[in-house]
């Protein structure tokens, strides 16, 4: 019996960046051998939700979205879209964080498909905010005098979206490794744009809780912030705010570590991919600056 | 042949009922003797020696090899592409192998696939019967493979594929602006198929599922009837629009596919539907983005507004609009005045007839606001 993963995203029509990060988990996922085939789909690209489980020829497929939180992607759209029958939300019994995996018939193509949670919500995805913070500050002991932002978009489109970013916040504040951490917002308070009147730390990490880099990592945020006046020109890494330094991380979805959490994502569902996560955390365990 | 398929060949003949493919036929007979015939001829009674005589350079031998130990896989897509890019339901193995010699093309959207026996070099590559494929752009047909750039890995084709020969990102994998100037050399088979799924994705499960007449289509109606959120609206374009949306997108000019997809099961589309060599199955998401525009654009009531223009004056209105929706307007040349939609004739048609807020010949476009400033 084969088994295949598809990674599901969401795509751009507009910003070719978008479906980059996912192509670079797959890659790293496809390069430990656990799965017979590792699939990309998209929202918005090609191969389509629509039809990329017609891609593989696996009759088991482990499905993990790309997504930051449960909400109308991961509950509507994407189990319409593979034709998962008889798709409940409740069969997943979340509150919002804890959505696992379920099990459905693919309509069109008859295979088993598991159905993951979203690898934003997974527990994982708290290591991967703080290797963001490694990466951006060279640093694999970052933490002594640093704050840490971990930004999300706001309640306007998902209630739940903010829900996975204080959860993430807490746990790296449980870590005690940052001298303050705080979550903050695109569309509601506390507000990014304010970022310096949240920290006493004059290091601040701040890593989006995003999937890609795209119009609100690269042009939204470090605007709002005051990194620079038109994202066009650039900005330092670290940046002279008000007398901090913000060390704006993009994307934290960017962040090869990032397989690893695809990879739990499948592991929790029942696929047998010990192996690969022992492979892959070995090409993703090391931060820049390491080994300098 | 080599030694490990002559040993497949024996096995396969051991087994019960040999092997019978492709007119290739080997049976262990019931004396004990082998039956070895293919179109040409037909041998009885052989020893194992006198089966290896007859199958050393047959190319029945190393094809059945190619097929049924090699690709596998039957009733599978990718075998029947490949079965297709030598056309091997039509023609015999030994015909096929001398077509291979020279290649054999197939097209598909603007891909081109040569499909080659392995290069001869030692003599051994020849006599395997595997294949090699070269997948580039049709426009590329006559170049040297050293004058383009060349790959071999097909997940390269993602990144090879995101953009056109002018650098603009590709949305729509199957659009007609593939780039050129590549080619993915010397493949064998597994990323041969796996180089052409990267570059046009789903497009050959869909057309065996075709092949095989069960194509799912999602025509508009159920296309549209399932979306949510922002694009719950595009349901409410009206049929006429849609028979525009379809002209507009799904036409041979914009997109490689062939669009199978109608208004509603037994209400098809008067629209051509293309010639693509891989069917379309549903409006696609670039499509159903579009038509929520359009959806929202066709809510409006029409007005009349009276403007005042020379006959070419309309007459290059309509050349600026052709221009752009057939891509010409980089074609143009700068001094090219004769053409309606050079710069300096639409500059001076903007200088002419615009008014301070960009309103054509001077007429607000909200009659009540005195003018009519452009937003989106």
């Amino acid at each position: 019996m084969s088994q295949a993963l598809v990674i599901v995203a969401h795509g751009s029509h507009l910003n070719p960046g978008s479906s980059a990060p996912t192509y670079d988990h797959a890659d790293t996922i496809r390069a430990a051998g656990a799965f017979d085939e590792v699939r990309t789909g998209f929202w918005k690209e090609e191969p389509s939700l629509r039809e990329v489980l017609r891609t593989c020829e696996a009759d088991e497929v482990y499905v993990v979205p790309m997504f930051i939180s449960e909400g109308y992607f991961t509950e509507q759209v994407i189990p319409r879209e593979l034709r998962l029958d008889g798709w409940d939300v409740a069969d997943w019994d979340s509150d919002g964080l804890s959505a696992d995996v379920a099990t459905y018939t693919a309509e069109d193509t008859g295979q088993t498909v598991h159905y993951c949670g979203p690898v934003g919500t997974h527990e994982s995805m708290t290591d991967v905010l703080v290797r963001r913070a490694e990466s951006v500050t060279e640093d694999p002991d970052v933490g002594d005098g640093f704050g840490f932002a971990v930004v999300g978009h706001g309640t306007e489109r998902n209630e739940n979206s903010a829900k996975a970013i204080e959860y993430h916040a807490e746990r790296v504040r449980e870590t005690g490794r940052f001298e303050e951490v705080q979550a903050l917002y695109m569309d509601e308070e506390p507000e990014v744009d304010d970022v310096t009147d949240y920290f006493e730390s004059e290091d601040v990490v701040v890593v989006p809780l995003f999937v890609s880099d795209g119009f609100h990592t690269q042009e939204d945020i470090p605007e709002d912030m005051g990194l620079t006046d038109d994202y066009r020109d650039g900005y330092d890494v670290p940046a002279a705010v008000d007398g901090h330094r913000i060390w704006y991380a993009g994307a934290v979805g960017t962040e090869s570590l990032m397989a690893d959490v695809v990879l739990e994502r499948a592991a929790d569902a029942g696929a047998d991919v010990s192996a690969a996560i022992e492979s892959v955390r070995e090409t993703t365990r090391v931060a820049p600056g390491a080994d300098d | 042949m080599l030694a490990r398929q002559f040993d497949a060949l024996l096995s396969a003949a051991d087994a019960d009922g040999g092997v019978d493919f492709d007119g290739l036929r080997v049976a262990r007979d019931d004396d004990g003797g082998y039956t070895f015939a293919t179109p040409e001829h037909e041998a009885t009674n052989l020893s194992e020696s006198e089966l290896h005589a007859h199958a050393d350079g047959s190319p029945y031998v190393t094809d059945w090899y190619f097929w049924e130990r090699e690709v596998q896989r039957h009733d599978s897509p990718r075998r029947a592409f490949l079965r297709h890019a030598e056309a091997a339901d039509d023609h015999d193995a030994a015909a096929r192998y001398d077509a291979l010699a020279d290649g054999m093309v197939t097209e598909w959207g603007q891909l081109r696939i040569e499909a080659t026996l392995a290069d001869a070099g030692d003599g051994v590559g020849s006599a395997d019967g595997s294949r090699r494929y070269d997948v580039r752009h049709v426009d590329d047909a006559d170049r040297a493979v050293e004058d383009l750039e060349t790959y071999d890995d097909p997940l390269d084709a993602r990144e090879l594929a995101k953009h056109d020969d002018d650098g603009m990102y590709r949305p729509l994998k199957t659009g007609t602006n593939m780039p050129t100037g590549w080619a993915f050399h010397d493949l064998n088979w597994r990323d041969a198929v796996e180089t052409v799924e990267t570059l046009y994705p789903a497009t050959v499960a869909n057309w065996y599922r075709e092949r095989q007449g069960r194509l799912d289509i999602d025509h508009w109606t159920d296309t549209t009837d399932r979306q949510t959120g922002i694009y719950g609206i595009v349901s409410e374009l009206p049929r006429e629009a849609v028979e525009w949306v379809a002209e507009a997108a799904c036409d041979d000019s914009q997109c490689v596919k062939r669009r199978e997809w109608q208004y509603d099961e037994g209400d098809e589309l008067a629209a051509d539907g293309g010639t693509g060599a891989f069917p379309c199955r549903e409006p696609c998401s670039l499509v159903i983005a579009a038509a929520r525009k359009w959806t929202k654009l066709e809510e409006e009531e029409p007005r009349e507004y009276t403007f005042r223009l020379t006959p070419s004056e309309k007459e290059q209105i309509e050349g600026v609009i052709d221009a752009v929706a057939d891509g010409r307007v980089d074609e143009i040349r700068e001094a090219d005045v004769y053409e309606d939609a050079n710069r300096y004739r639409t500059r001076y048609l903007r200088a002419k007839l615009f008014d301070d807020h960009g309103n054509l010949g001077g007429v607000a476009t909200e009659p009540e606001d005195g003018h009519g400033d452009h937003e989106d």
